[in-house]
């Protein structure tokens, strides 16, 4: 008997500590959501968010913490807000709208590109309802009055950590560091500096993103050349990981990123320890505790701005703006803290920088800093169409004007829509044809 | 368990098969696996997340439950896995391990896609939507048939070799994917403009059809497994190979014809997914179902019935997760943890209904 009962603790036991164990991750989360909800609420207004990941992946958490930035900045409280969290970009994305719907959301928003075409199924159903498809890119075209999309300038800040990472390779040049003798690989057949950047997808987004990083390196170090590795994937360890090893094994000295893990700093991180000169900008989140020694800064979004003004506008009753598009002038984007890494002066040049953004004196694309095919780029007709590319010829889903991107001497991105649209090739950059293995 | 032991020198507990068990003994050994989840699992909830365990199983019950479209949204995932575990139930009857029910699935569901983008303008609905049948089942069959003819043949392992053909599949769908997607950053749901291909809405829900496709399924699969002649093929082949052989049954062809069916059928899911509940086709449109399917078929010991109810459980839990998430701000591991408890110990329970746990000194019969 005391043989039996034995056996029956030792398996309560091992139960529960194999529930603590694995639970304890969650706990914290939940202590917070669980809080917040008792405090009086400011107004009745219902939030829906559906979200590509949840907390644990960087995108979506920046996404979390901003709507719970604006929900605090408006004196509301998690009673005024319904999460999806890991919808996919499927129908699951039109099951959470209309479930959203369903619990008497009035605002929702979804933060994933590949949720659009399922908002706007939802929009159309759900006239009475505000549907925001964040990162989006045709709800203008589209002629419904509630669905919207919104996108951060983001290439301001990409620019400004470009800045950042040329200020270091200034430093590295100057104080001897970086020489063809100390790593030859590093430098070119005509003595440029190679510099390297992981990039998603080749879609408009990551090349507007690229071209601006790069810019902002060249605008202080002039004799820099980047390379760019695809990895076909928004958010994969491991291949950006290997990206950022192989552009590092090809000579690189700065590894940007426009993909959403920790991967390339951490190879970055590594490869620095093994002596190679190498350093890293991130995306998103601050990188210091992935790369201590390797991270300089990262570019991210602050959404708080955008979350703020779109529910406040929802909470009034006015109208949520169709295609909004803000950066430094507002506080939309930003670069993390900059680490003990970076250049002496970098501080004081980020601002002198930040400051020149937010006034319009300096503008991400001059086409007086760039050229594609070795001429100054004069016109750039940007198709706002959306097509659906799917039986091999374009076919119009919803028609948009040709505009012209190049006014005043530079291309205007994020004006014509909020999704980016800058896709040209400037001369510098070198794409590689093979994704990362 | 608590009733004394006598003191006789051998093994404390042994374990002993059961030969038969009533139907009533049964249905009390789930029901007390599924309380003593409901226990552990308020233990971890109130521990662990510091909430109310019966404010969470409210929600977690809401999940499908709250409203008519939650409840018809879980019909729809239900059909969606019946279907495929429909598909696998002759398979591993036969104990053919067909592990490739994914790559099935989505190779249907592919055929499915490229019959609707490429035929959709062209073909009057009756004769696409036949088209997409065809097609879809012919690729499921195809992906069934390759496997089944090789192990027929040279005697290859159906298990390995079905479980590859998943990731060819995937890496099919992948292609062709980015090549229909073209400059556009995601495929998207196909046919946007034109809703060809689509299935038309019944009674307020485009699954409607999905549904009644799989209820006519479970029924006709019953059917064949249990009174039709390829049904007894099946069940004697899957006892004994040999036996089979004795009895004059051709074996080869019972193994390819039945794969082809469970191929088809997969296929068929493939059709019903891209029809009828995404429009679109993806590498995750089959979301793991083609596993998950295997326990549904097995738990249920091929009784599509059975099969019915083991994917409503899957299926409840599975949103239940969902909504605990989402109610709680919970990550939703927690509530995966919160589930998998249930499920573990519904699975463990079959231990209980199979065997029998002797103590020391307690009379006993053997098992077979």
């Amino acid at each position: 008997m005391k043989k039996v009962l034995g056996i029956l603790l030792a398996a309560v036991m091992a139960f529960s500590l194999a529930a603590c164990s694995t639970g304890s991750t969650a706990s914290g989360s939940t202590a917070e959501g669980g809080q917040t909800a008792e405090g009086a609420s400011a107004s009745d207004i219902k939030v829906g968010a559906i979200l590509l990941g949840d907390e644990t992946e960087g995108y979506t958490a920046a996404h979390i913490n901003g709507i719970k930035q604006a929900l605090e900045n408006l004196g509301l409280t998690e009673d005024n807000i319904v999460w999806k969290y890991k919808v996919a970009e499927d129908s699951a994305c039109m099951d959470a709208a209309e479930d959203l719907v369903g619990q008497g959301c009035d605002i929702i928003f979804s933060n994933s590109y590949g949720h659009q075409t399922y908002m706007v199924e939802a929009a159309e159903k759900y006239p009475d309802v505000t549907f925001v498809a964040m990162t989006g890119d045709f709800a203008a075209l589209t002629g419904l009055d509630n669905f919207k999309n919104a996108f951060t300038k983001v290439y301001q800040s990409r620019y400004v950590s470009g800045v950042v990472a040329g200020m270091k390779l200034k430093e590295l040049v100057e104080s001897g560091e970086l020489t063809t003798e100390t790593q030859p690989d590093s430098f070119d057949a005509d003595g440029n500096i190679k510099i390297g950047y992981v990039g998603a997808y080749s879609y408009a987004e990551v090349v507007s993103g690229y071209t601006a990083f790069y810019l902002g390196v060249r605008s202080v170090m002039p004799n820099v050349v980047m390379e760019v590795m695809y990895t076909n994937s928004w958010f994969d360890i491991d291949k950006e990981g290997a990206a950022a090893e192989a552009l590092i094994a090809n000579g690189c000295v700065i590894i940007g990123q426009h993909a959403d893990s920790t991967g390339a700093p951490a190879a970055t991180e590594k490869m620095l320890g093994t002596g190679r000169i190498c350093y890293s900008i991130g995306y998103n989140i601050d990188m210091i505790d992935t790369a201590p020694n390797a991270a300089l800064t990262s570019a991210t979004n602050v959404w708080s701005v955008y979350y703020t003004e779109a529910i406040q506008a929802a909470m009034n009753g006015e109208e949520v703006p169709v295609d909004w598009a803000k950066g430094y002038d507002d506080g939309a984007v930003a670069i993390t803290t900059l680490s003990d890494n970076c250049a002496e002066g970098t501080a004081e040049k980020v601002a002198e920088v930040e400051a020149a953004l937010k006034d319009g004196s300096l503008q991400v694309f001059d086409t007086s800093t760039f050229t594609v095919g070795g001429e100054t780029v004069t016109t750039a007709q940007v198709d706002l169409t959306f097509y659906d590319y799917s039986t091999g010829e374009p076919t119009v889903l919803y028609q948009g004007e040709t505009k012209e991107a190049i006014t005043d001497g530079y291309f205007s991105e994020s004006e014509l829509r909020s999704a980016p649209y800058f896709a040209l090739r400037i001369d510098g950059i070198t794409e590689d044809a093979e994704p990362v293995a | 368990m608590t009733k004394a032991t006598q003191p006789v020198h051998e093994p404390l507990l042994r374990i002993a098969k059961r030969d038969g068990i009533p139907f009533s003994k049964k249905v009390l050994i789930r029901a007390v696996a599924i309380l003593l989840a409901l226990v552990v699992d308020a233990l971890f909830i109130f521990f662990v997340t510091g909430l109310n365990p019966l404010a969470v199983y409210g929600v977690m019950y809401q999940g499908t439950f709250a409203t008519s479209v939650r409840f018809s949204w879980a019909m729809r995932d239900l059909a969606t896995l019946l279907c495929v575990g429909i598909a696998l139930a002759p398979a591993f009857k036969m104990r053919f391990w067909n592990i490739g029910a994914e790559g099935q699935v989505l190779i249907g569901g592919m055929a499915t896609a490229l019959t609707m983008v490429y035929l959709g303008s062209s073909l009057p609905a009756p004769l696409l939507f036949l088209a997409m049948f065809v097609a879809s089942t012919a690729a499921g069959a195809l992906w069934g048939f390759i496997p089944a003819w090789f192990k027929s043949r040279w005697n290859t392992n159906e298990t390995l070799f079905t479980l590859m053909m998943n990731y060819v599949a995937t890496s099919i769908v992948a292609c062709l994917t980015n090549i229909m997607r073209g400059q556009a950053s995601s495929l998207g749901t196909l046919n946007k403009a034109t809703k060809a291909g689509w299935f038309p809405v019944l009674f307020g829900q485009r699954y409607t059809i999905n549904v009644i496709v799989v209820l006519v399924l479970t029924f006709a699969m019953y059917a064949y497994l249990k009174y039709s002649k390829h049904g007894y093929e099946i069940a004697v082949v899957g006892e004994s190979e040999n036996t089979a052989r004795y009895a004059g049954i051709n074996v080869r062809r019972v193994m390819i014809r039945t794969m082809l069916i469970s191929g088809a059928i997969c296929g068929l899911c493939g059709f019903l997914i891209v029809a009828g509940k995404d429009q679109t086709i993806s590498t995750t449109s089959a979301g793991g179902r083609g596993f998950t399917a295997i326990i549904v078929a097995w738990l249920a010991k091929f009784n599509t019935f059975y099969m019915a109810l083991i994917s409503f459980l899957l299926v409840f839990l599975e949103r239940g997760a969902s909504e605990i998430a989402s109610a709680y701000s919970l990550n939703e591991y927690a509530a995966d943890i919160i589930t998998g408890i249930i499920l573990f110990f519904i699975l463990g329970s079959e231990f209980f209904i199979n065997y029998r746990v002797v103590r020391r000194g307690e009379t006993h019969k053997e098992g077979k």
